[in-house]
């Protein structure tokens, strides 16, 4: 019986010794990704072009290879929390998804290497660089260094359906609001018109993470002429902009019940107002373009039926024309996400490869096939889509960028917690501010803050 | 007392290194690292994560800031609703639903007996996540059942989980932790003599009468450790995470969430630390409490 034990257990160890040779490398990559999901585009991508074309690619150098990517379904604040846990105990995917904005705390974390750090000169050598241009390579940089490559930038609109604004006879062709004051008129009278429906969504609370900063806050605030730092760096933290913009959320959601409170309060809040503006309740979403290149895409969970004749986009006015930041009339701000190389990967190399693979010409041309959008290098040809075009002439010109700094990302939770006090009816915009004010100071100290009331 | 043993001290000391050893690497000396970061600021990203200072009792003066202690989503707040919630879901709720459910299953004939604690016993032995999950389908505002059915009868829907958090968690709990308390009740009454009862009725007492004059005064020491023991657990309970998240607005951000979020969400290491010892401390007290009494019990039944 023991023998049989002994060599029962001996073919199974050969069987695994077999299965896995030893000049195999295993690369594992991940995003919020998932087939017939989020990001679906992204994970068909990776799936059907980036990884079997790598394959031969490293095959025909002589390695053996497998890449496998891991699907990830949840929210980007839970990737974010699995990948600085992960990368605090050299665990983890050894490519990942990321956003840029959370590049500055990582690496001052010691949770990130710069690409030529984790690969070597290689990395200066790649001929992708000369097609990238520095403002989309800074994306994804701290201190001047890269420590992943940006898929590409984006920025921020109102999402418009016009079958709403019809009912409530207004014409969104020719709408475009110049103030809040005329945003909110076109949300009252939709209001008027359809009761139960919340014509208007801006973006707030704690579970929505990020999203409430950039699709709501900042959206808000750069209309009333300010950002959430000052000239020199320092963090404001009692402002009129400030105050104004709590008072735009507290008229939204609390005085007018313009938009939907409950969506802004849940868990799963931001699939809420999606399925909202599919469903034709919400007829004004402030939202990224990936609101319109991967979410209400055809065949995707929210796709938007007929949307080509339903759905259309305006730019986000300032409080009052020339009230915007740098006198502007209309606001947007963009960021990153692409993907970055796990400090502590087995193997550096096949991860680079496996980076400026999805980089090449090739892959994001092939990308484009599946998901069309402005690519970061220069010789990938942008498709025949007026969404693109349009948006990139008229918003990137205008748009800002987040503030590249390690504290950022903790500011921008307490953003979070300070919109989401309002919008709950919790505190007045005045007490949320105090208490923004407080934990601002607690996290980067009285001296790197300004108060302008 | 003449000493006996088995074998030598030193023999005895070499059979215990291992698992002293263990001990000491998985439990003492976390205890005494968790200790030391809670005197620290370090975090797991940005500057002092690397480089943490050592800032003294700062952590712990920052959650009992008398300033922000009762705002929403502050350590003061937390402990507060954690306090509310073991009186209401645990002492209230499970203990009071229990022994009401183990003194109804003393007169009820064995076929509804075996029924009523397989149902009861259902709730505390399936597995948190599936409990969590079956709840939030239960409750949710748009499809849950419990919406369904009130809708069916006519009465408007209720958004549960964004109106009445904290009772949907205290209910939750109470119905998932009633099972041990009955059983500990159930067992206890057993082991009271039938003949006390049987002379009860003969004197024409009513129901509520024995259980207020023979069973209680009969089980005390039993109601004690178990009001002590599910107190500790529901004070530590993380289950209501499942359902709400802690939130919305950190309405039912119980001290264990509230600990989860500070530490593994917003990567406050210093502060989490902060808040794992003060929750340390509390344990300690409820421990002593309980040890205390445990202690006195042989005493008793004497």
């Amino acid at each position: 019986m023991r023998t049989r034990f002994h060599s029962l257990l001996l073919s199974a160890a050969a069987a695994i010794a077999f299965a896995a040779p030893a000049s195999a490398t295993e690369l594992n990559i991940t995003c919020r990704c998932v087939v017939g999901g989020v990001n679906s585009g992204m994970a068909e991508w990776i799936e059907q072009k980036v990884i079997p074309a790598f394959t031969e690619k490293m095959k025909a150098e002589g390695k053996d290879v497998t890449v496998k990517l891991t699907q990830f379904g949840g929210e980007d604040e839970q990737l974010t929390q699995q990948l600085a846990l992960d990368f605090s105990t050299g665990a983890g995917p050894d490519v990942s998804g990321f956003d840029g904005f959370l590049i500055p705390s990582f690496v001052q974390g010691n949770l990130l290497k710069s690409l030529e750090e984790v690969a070597g000169p290689v990395v200066a050598k790649w001929d992708g660089w000369q097609h990238i241009s520095d403002g989309t390579k800074a994306l994804m940089s701290y201190q001047g260094k890269p420590y992943g490559i940006a898929l590409g930038t984006d920025a921020r609109m109102i999402f418009v359906r016009k079958d709403l604004f019809k009912s409530a006879g207004l014409d969104a062709d020719k709408w475009q609001p110049k103030s809040w004051e005329e945003l909110l008129e076109a949300a009252r009278k939709i209001k008027a018109a359809a009761p139960e429906s919340f014509p208007l969504q801006l973006n707030a609370g704690v579970s929505m993470g990020e999203a409430t900063t950039m699709q709501g806050y900042w959206m808000a605030l750069l209309g009333t002429g300010e950002q959430v730092t000052d000239d020199s760096g320092k963090y404001i933290v009692s402002s009129q902009g400030i105050l104004d913009t709590l008072k735009l959320y507290k008229t939204i959601y609390v005085d007018e019940k313009l938009g939907d409170q409950r969506a802004q309060l849940l868990a799963d809040g931001r699939n809420r107002t999606f399925a909202n503006f599919r469903d034709g309740k919400t007829a004004m979403l402030v939202e990224g373009d990936w609101f319109y290149r991967s979410v209400t895409a055809p065949g995707a969970e929210f796709a938007v039926a007929d949307r080509d004749n339903v759905m259309t986009w305006k730019k986000m006015p300032a409080t009052a024309p020339g009230k915007g930041l740098r006198g502007q009339d209309f606001v947007t701000v963009s960021g990153g996400t692409g993907f970055v190389i796990n400090p502590h990967t087995d193997a550096p190399q096949e991860s680079w490869a496996l980076l400026s693979f999805m980089n090449s010409k090739e892959q994001l041309t092939a990308f484009q096939e599946i998901q069309p959008a402005i690519r970061i290098r220069d010789d990938v040809a942008i498709p025949n889509s007026p969404f693109l075009t349009e948006t990139a002439t008229t918003l990137l010109p205008i748009t800002t960028a987040r503030p590249n700094d390690a504290n950022y990302n903790k500011i921008s939770t307490e953003i979070q917690r300070m919109t989401e006090s309002v919008v709950s009816g919790e505190l007045s915009p005045e007490d949320a501010m105090a208490q923004y004010k407080a934990a601002v100071i607690a996290i980067v100290g009285e001296e790197n803050t300004v108060s302008t009331l | 007392m003449k000493k006996f043993s088995l074998l030598s001290t030193r023999a005895g000391a070499l059979f215990l290194a291992p698992a002293t050893a263990l001990v000491g690497v998985f439990v003492i000396i976390p205890f005494f690292w968790v200790i030391f970061v809670s005197f620290t600021n370090r975090t797991l990203l940005g500057r002092t994560a690397v480089d943490p200072d050592f800032v003294g009792l700062q952590n712990y003066f920052a959650l009992f800031n008398p300033a922000t202690f009762f705002t929403r989503g502050q350590f003061g707040f937390s402990l507060i609703l954690t306090i509310q919630f073991v009186l209401l879901s645990a002492l209230i709720g499970q203990a009071l639903l229990g022994l009401l459910l183990a003194w109804l299953s003393q007169s009820v004939t064995p076929t509804l007996k075996s029924f009523l604690q397989t149902a009861v016993i259902a709730a505390w032995i399936l597995p948190e996540v599936v409990i969590g999950f079956a709840w939030f389908a239960f409750l949710d505002y748009d499809n849950g059942t419990l919406n369904m059915i009130l809708r069916g009868l006519g009465l408007p829907p209720g958004d549960w989980l964004l109106q009445q958090p904290f009772w949907v968690i205290v209910f939750f709990n109470t119905w998932r932790g009633a099972a041990f308390s009955m059983m500990l009740f159930n067992s206890a009454f057993q082991s009271i003599p039938p003949s006390y009862f049987q002379a009860a009725d003969v004197a024409g007492a009513t129901s509520w009468q024995k259980l207020r004059d023979i069973a209680l005064p009969l089980i005390r020491g039993h109601v004690v450790t178990d009001l002590i023991l599910i107190t500790m657990w529901t004070f530590n309970v993380f289950t209501p995470f499942l359902l709400t998240h802690g939130g919305p607005s950190y309405r039912t951000e119980i001290l264990s969430i509230y600990t989860y979020r500070i530490a593994f969400k917003d990567f406050e290491f210093g502060k989490g630390a902060a808040v794992g010892v003060v929750i340390m401390l509390i344990n300690l007290a409820f421990a002593l409490v309980y040890l205390r009494i445990a202690h006195k019990k042989p005493v008793e039944a004497e």
